[in-house]
């Protein structure tokens, strides 16, 4: 899970992390308040949406007076911001931060991640703060500066000082790095988090740390034992799609292509969507119904996938491993009568009473293709979307005709 | 032979008066695995199924069954001191299916099993599996067969999918070992594959991978090195957006690293047989057989 910046810097203040003063605004009127409770000026108007780059986009303005933090604002907010990471459509901005201008000596880089191949978190810092840093990370990896945390011991303050003095610090902001530090590796793992950035962790020209960008992403595994972490979900910044799938515990990806799937286990889920793009088609979504889908789940997840304009046809590719097919046929079908399924749909069954399930498809009412296996089940189902798209086009210009007629 | 688990291996459940523990347990017994022991805490002193005795603890039920391995069913909250509680024990095998347990969580686990002589298969695993002596896991025994093909796969029923291509052509498997699909986990593709090396009922090997981490090039590293069997590979997730997770919490490419391409890539350049199509897994398992290493 996602949170904004504003709500991560709150957060991380908690733990002893110094960040700029500055509050959250909705309304242009509410920014200009907040700017002059800040008492100073220049001010920062920060666009507040799940997604880095904001500044390239231009989501980010310094204002020098109150009148500018009132139009800055204004514009902002119902924007539709374009990053590297929005995709060409953008994210609406809904809210702002507005937080006091501050004075810049040096900009640094200060993250946390899991390191998958050593099964340790990993404290990363780098003297190239500001800029991208994935492109830090490709073109110059030698200055970004790793240690490798204990779990049992947390970050010690020696790796602390190494990556102070790897990144050129001062002496004397050992200190305050080592008390900084263990503020973000204790925010890192009491809530449970997977990633944790300041980009720009930033020294002010009085000498001291400051967080002044703040990006954190939580396991959604450990959100259970976190509900006050629930609290700052935004559900704006999420698919609906994708939310809706949640509260059935399906696991769904909305992406961009025309062949809706719906698929048990996520390696088949993906290997589907591979499969799908080999054949000439494009995913229009990642689903796995997980390995205890119930008829309910099966036609939620229906529903959701249909949901989706871009869908000119569906692919069910089901391995019944402990889940039986003839449950799973059962649930197509009885969820293609409540859905009223008119796409085309192509059915791979296989594993578990196949035979009963493929009984039980083909004596039903409902429209179905069968697949023997993975491929013939790809190539059919792009088949059958195009077809599909022919005979919409075909209909559309003969009911043009008609009208001119 | 096979890898790690045959038909002396006895079974410890743990977890095994809950809904998937319960159902499970069943199958593997149907199967024919020694299940000598299931436990939960404060059920102790019953039986499951009038035949499997309860225990409370799992240093109790090794003590008096005598357990070689055990499988873990408990509820992912619940999960990491289940794991720790049977290497506490000394259990040789442990076998974790749960799915959704706390990445930091699997972080201490693996810090506490340092120098443990326990392994950890798992978790967010099918198990694993010698087709016609013992299954350890939740997969469908039905489609397997006994044979000289190995398996080892991060996902679930793409490894069904494979085993039932193999099968369909009449290969059989050897041993078939489900690593998970989580961030963290016991048990890498190097640990299977070293131990199908020595394997001497072990002719060639199938590996499905996924996107995300950069498991399989190191994988690759070594296959190169120093793996002496054929190996037929696939990589799932080609047409995955990067920073989305797919299902799996490994499963998601990070900052361009752990594309499938580069794995792919790797791989390839390693010997290994990459699967045209996922659907040509079994096809080209037989071709890598028949020919040896690719390249």
């Amino acid at each position: 899970m996602k949170i904004h910046e504003y709500q991560a810097k709150e957060l991380l203040q908690r733990y002893g992390v110094p960040i700029p003063a500055g509050r959250m605004a909705t309304t242009a009127e509410h920014a200009q308040d907040i700017a002059r409770g800040l008492g100073r000026l220049p001010v920062v108007v920060k666009a507040q949406i799940h997604a880095g780059g904001r500044g390239k986009g231009g989501g980010v303005k310094l204002c020098r007076s109150l009148d500018e933090v009132f139009a800055r604002a204004s514009e902002m907010l119902g924007m539709v911001l374009k990053t590297h990471q929005t995709g060409p459509e953008g994210r609406e901005v809904r809210r702002l931060l507005v937080e006091e201008g501050v004075d810049i000596e040096c900009e640094l880089y200060a993250g946390l991640v899991l390191d998958r191949a050593q099964g340790r978190v990993v404290f990363m810092m780098s003297s190239e703060g500001g800029v991208d840093i994935e492109e830090v990370a490709e073109k110059t990896p030698e200055k970004i500066h790793k240690v490798v945390v204990d779990p049992v011991t947390g970050l010690m303050p020696y790796q602390v000082r190494k990556l102070v003095f790897a990144c050129g610090l001062r002496p004397e902001m050992v200190g305050k790095a080592v008390k900084l530090c263990r503020g973000l590796y204790d925010a890192y793992t009491a809530t449970d988090a997977s990633i944790l950035e300041c980009n720009p962790l930033i020294v002010t020209r009085d000498g001291d740390f400051l967080a002044l960008d703040a990006k954190m992403v939580f396991d959604d595994n450990a959100l259970y034992r976190h509900p006050s972490l629930n609290e700052l979900r935004d559900l704006d910044e999420e698919d609906p799609k994708e939310v809706e799938a949640k509260v059935y515990d399906l696991s769904y990806i909305a992406l961009d292509g025309n062949i809706g799937c719906l698929v048990n286990g996520a390696g088949l889920a993906m290997a589907t969507m591979d499969i799908i793009k080999q054949s000439g088609g494009e995913p229009a979504n990642f689903l796995d119904v997980g390995g205890g889908a119930t008829v309910e789940k099966v036609k939620a997840a229906f529903s959701i996938l249909l949901r989706d304009p871009k869908v000119e046809a569906v692919l069910v590719n089901i391995f019944g491993g402990i889940m039986k097919c003839d449950v799973i046929a059962e649930g197509i079908i009885r969820a293609a009568r409540e859905v009223e399924l008119t796409l085309p749909l192509v059915v791979r069954l296989e594993g578990t009473n196949v035979e009963e399930g493929k009984a039980l498809l083909s004596a039903s009412d409902i429209d179905v293709v069968s697949a023997d296996n993975m491929i013939d089940a790809a190539q059919k189902v792009v088949r059958l979307a195009a077809e599909r798209r022919a005979a919409m086009a075909t209909a559309t210009a003969t009911a043009n005709a008609k009208a001119k007629e | 032979m096979a890898i790690w688990v045959n038909r002396d291996t006895t079974v410890l459940v743990q977890g095994i008066t809950g809904s998937a523990g319960s159902f499970h347990a069943r199958q593997m017994l149907e199967y024919g695995t020694r299940v000598v022991g299931g436990v939960t805490p404060g059920k102790g002193g019953q039986r499951f199924e009038e035949r499997v005795p309860i225990f409370d603890t799992v240093a109790e039920a090794v003590e008096k069954t005598e357990a070689t391995a055990t499988i873990i069913y408990v509820p992912a909250a619940f999960a990491a001191d289940a794991i720790l509680e049977a290497v506490d024990a000394g259990v040789g095998l442990i076998v974790a299916i749960t799915e959704g347990i706390p990445v930091l969580d699997m972080v201490k686990v693996a810090r506490a099993m340092d120098r443990s002589k326990s392994r950890l298969i798992g978790p967010n695993c099918p198990g694993i599996i010698t087709p016609g002596q013992v299954k350890l896991g939740i997969m469908p025994g039905h489609i397997h067969q006994p044979g000289r093909v190995g398996v080892v796969s991060r996902s679930g029923t793409l490894t069904y999918e494979a085993v039932w291509q193999l099968s369909a052509l009449g290969i059989g498997q050897s041993t078939c070992v489900g690593i998970g699909g989580d961030p963290v986990n016991g048990t890498s593709f190097i640990d299977v594959l070293e131990a199908f090396d020595r394997d001497p009922e072990t002719d060639g090997v199938i590996m499905i991978g996924e996107i995300g981490g950069t498991a399989e090039e190191t994988t690759a590293d070594y296959i190169k090195r120093s793996f002496r069997k054929p190996v037929a590979g696939l990589v799932a997730g080609r047409t995955a957006p990067p920073g989305k997770r797919m299902g799996h919490a490994g499963a998601i490419i990070a900052g361009g690293q752990g594309t499938a391409a580069e794995k792919i890539a790797a791989l390839q350049e390693a010997g290994v047989h990459i699967a045209p199509a996922p659907s040509a897994l079994g096809e080209t398992m037989k071709t890598a057989l028949s020919r040896g290493r690719a390249g």
